[in-house]
């Protein structure tokens, strides 16, 4: 999978409630969520971002909550990738089930500035900014995750564990 | 092992021995979604081809963050959680009138015990720590797997211990204790990692103290926070517990990532300026903040202490002019007993409003929302930017003795300065 874009820059520790305000949590719809995306930062981010923008950021990214809301909304959105030096724990899960590719690179993350044209090729593993002439090295998923994303996030790939079982007459537990 | 790597290692299929890094399938003993989170796991659940939860009693579906319902939308969220419960049989949905926030609740049921794996679909599920149980958040398509098939994902996490040595100063709850903590760590002090909590200060604390500490622990990152159970919590579990349960200890040898430790009788009152939980100062070094608001109550700090803790400060005085203090039981349990103390009174004769049950304005949902420029003292968990309302206000997180004395000046202040 290919994935080209311009670059949208944001610091350390970008919490979820940044990403998607609670007050927006009386919906799931990806359409509605992205409208608020990075409101509390950037009012006017939902109406700048293009179909298939990165969003580069620091340390810790989406870090509190644990709504699944925040990389749904990012998606949403039309972001393509979600670089940053590290994430916070639950939002990386996340954001690997719903199918939303993410990338822990601390050269990236610091080397790509705002605006800079970024093409990501996640089968390969690299990250390369075109306009800086610049290729980062990336940390690659485990394999389990790269299996989830394979199957095209957790719920297929449970899906697929369950027929199987059910065809083996084994109840999932 | 450590706690958390012998708890995997007994609900892990196919192993004995686990270590940092081990990737895990982990039998789970409870489940956990709410009115926020609920909705889109039961939305991803039906995807998955199977048309029944794996065990309709370890599942716990708890409305509690815009209940009673604050809007259409949020009626519609919940109902979608109660026509789930009633189609799938759920033994352990909390209706209004019964309910309370989640994390508050469980342990209250009994429904959180020593020694098991619970996941929630909210990040404060971390709290069931505090009794001995590797408990963690995760988000709604994890939980709408794990529902179907009563099994999860699970990276084994380094641990990080941390000892808390001595006694606690008067007014120092495990509130003050975890902010000092996160202020010295930082909010990714803890990521990826376990943390274990230990030493002769935790032993002292009560048991909604220690819950209000492993509540905090992902504000630090981590994903569990963990504490050895001891006679206070068997006793907690007494006549509550739903299932049997096993008690986990580390082994002498275990390995930790890092190892931190503190001496309690020299943590003061703490308070987080915002934005972040770990911007934490003394109350000693804070400053004149005049405020407009108080919140006393959430997952963290809206149990029965609490409210003692705030009705000694507040018996017999007035909430500041111009000041709004909101008090919020935890559940119907604390607000019972709230009552039969006498602790509502002592509250609405000082001019609190005192809610039912619910995370309300925690998350900036309602009742109690913040306008632009105003500024709270909260004893929730989180001070990001537009937490509790507009984005250009401000949530100082403290301890409830603190969030009282400052709803009776008017301005952040220690306990001291109110009761002498
Ligand atoms: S009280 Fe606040 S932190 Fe706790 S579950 Fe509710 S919204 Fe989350």
């Amino acid at each position: 999978m290919k994935i080209a874009g311009k670059a949208w820059k944001f610091g350390n520790d970008v919490d979820t409630d940044a990403i998607i305000p609670a007050r927006y949590l009386n919906t799931f719809k990806p359409e509605e969520l992205a409208q608020h995306l990075m409101e509390d930062i950037d009012p006017d981010f939902a109406g700048k971002v293009g179909d298939g923008d990165i969003i580069v950021a620091g340390k810790n990214f989406g870090c509190g909550s644990s709504r699944e809301h925040a990389p749904v909304a990012i998606k949403g959105a039309g972001i393509s990738c979600v670089i940053a030096e590290s994430f916070a724990r639950i939002f990386y899960r996340n954001a690997i089930n719903i199918g939303l590719p993410i990338i822990e690179s601390a050269e990236a993350a610091q080397g790509i500035q705002p605006g800079d044209r970024v093409e990501v090729d996640l089968t390969r593993g690299l990250v390369r900014n075109v306009s800086r002439g610049e290729d980062y090295p990336v940390t690659p998923y485990p394999e389990f995750m790269q299996r989830i994303m394979d199957a095209g996030g957790l719920i297929a790939y449970v899906a697929r564990e369950v027929g199987r079982n059910a065809n083996r007459g084994l109840a999932p537990r | 092992m450590t706690m958390a790597e012998k708890i995997l290692a007994a609900h892990a299929r196919g192993v004995h021995e686990v270590k940092p890094g081990d990737l895990l399938e982990v039998e789970v003993d409870m489940l956990l979604a709410n009115d926020i989170t609920g909705p889109m796991a039961i939305e991803e659940f039906w995807k998955i081809g199977v048309d029944r939860v794996f065990d309709p009693e370890r599942v716990a579906l708890v409305p509690d963050h815009f209940v009673p319902n604050k809007d259409i939308k949020s009626a519609e969220q919940a109902k979608r959680l109660r026509e789930f419960a009633q189609q799938q049989g759920i033994v352990h949905y909390f209706e209004v009138g019964e309910a309370g926030i989640e994390h508050a609740l469980l342990p209250e049921k009994g429904l959180a015990l020593p020694g098991e794996v619970i996941i929630g679909a909210d990040s404060h599920t971390c709290t069931y720590g505090a009794l001995g149980a590797f408990a963690t958040g995760v988000g709604s398509t994890d939980l709408a797997a794990a529902m179907a098939t009563g099994w999860v994902w699970f990276k084994v996490p380094p641990s990080i211990k941390i000892t808390y040595r001595g006694r606690p100063r008067e007014w120092v709850t495990g509130k003050d204790l975890i902010l000092y903590t996160i202020g010295a760590i930082g909010v990714d002090g803890a990521l990826y990692s376990a943390l274990e909590f230990g030493g002769e200060a935790i032993s002292r604390l009560s048991m909604d103290s220690r819950m209000t500490m492993a509540n905090m622990a992902i504000e630090a990152g981590a994903k569990v926070g963990l504490m050895v159970p001891d006679e206070k919590t068997l006793q907690y579990l007494e006549g509550r517990a739903q299932r049997s349960y096993q008690v986990y200890r580390p082994d002498e040898d275990a390995h930790y990532a890092a190892e931190y430790e503190y001496d309690a009788g020299s943590i003061e009152l703490q308070v987080a300026y915002p934005h972040l939980p770990s911007n934490t100062r003394g109350i000693s070094e804070v400053e004149d903040i005049p405020i407009d608001q108080v919140v006393i109550g959430s997952c963290t700090n809206g149990r029965l202490e609490d409210l003692r803790l705030a009705a000694a400060i507040l018996e017999g005085r007035k909430v500041a002019r111009g000041v709004r203090a909101i008090i919020i039981p935890a559940t119907w349990e604390v607000y019972r007993k709230a009552l039969d103390e006498g602790l509502l009174r002592i509250f609405l004769d000082a001019g609190a409003v005192v809610s039912p049950p619910t995370c309300g304005p925690c998350l900036g949902g309602y009742m109690g929302v913040l306008a632009a420029g105003e500024r709270a003292v909260s004893t929730t968990n989180r001070n990001f930017v537009g937490r509790m309302g507009h984005r250009d206000s401000e949530v100082y997180l403290a301890g409830p003795s603190v969030a009282a004395a400052s709803a009776v000046t008017g301005r952040i202040s220690a306990p001291e300065e109110v009761v002498g």
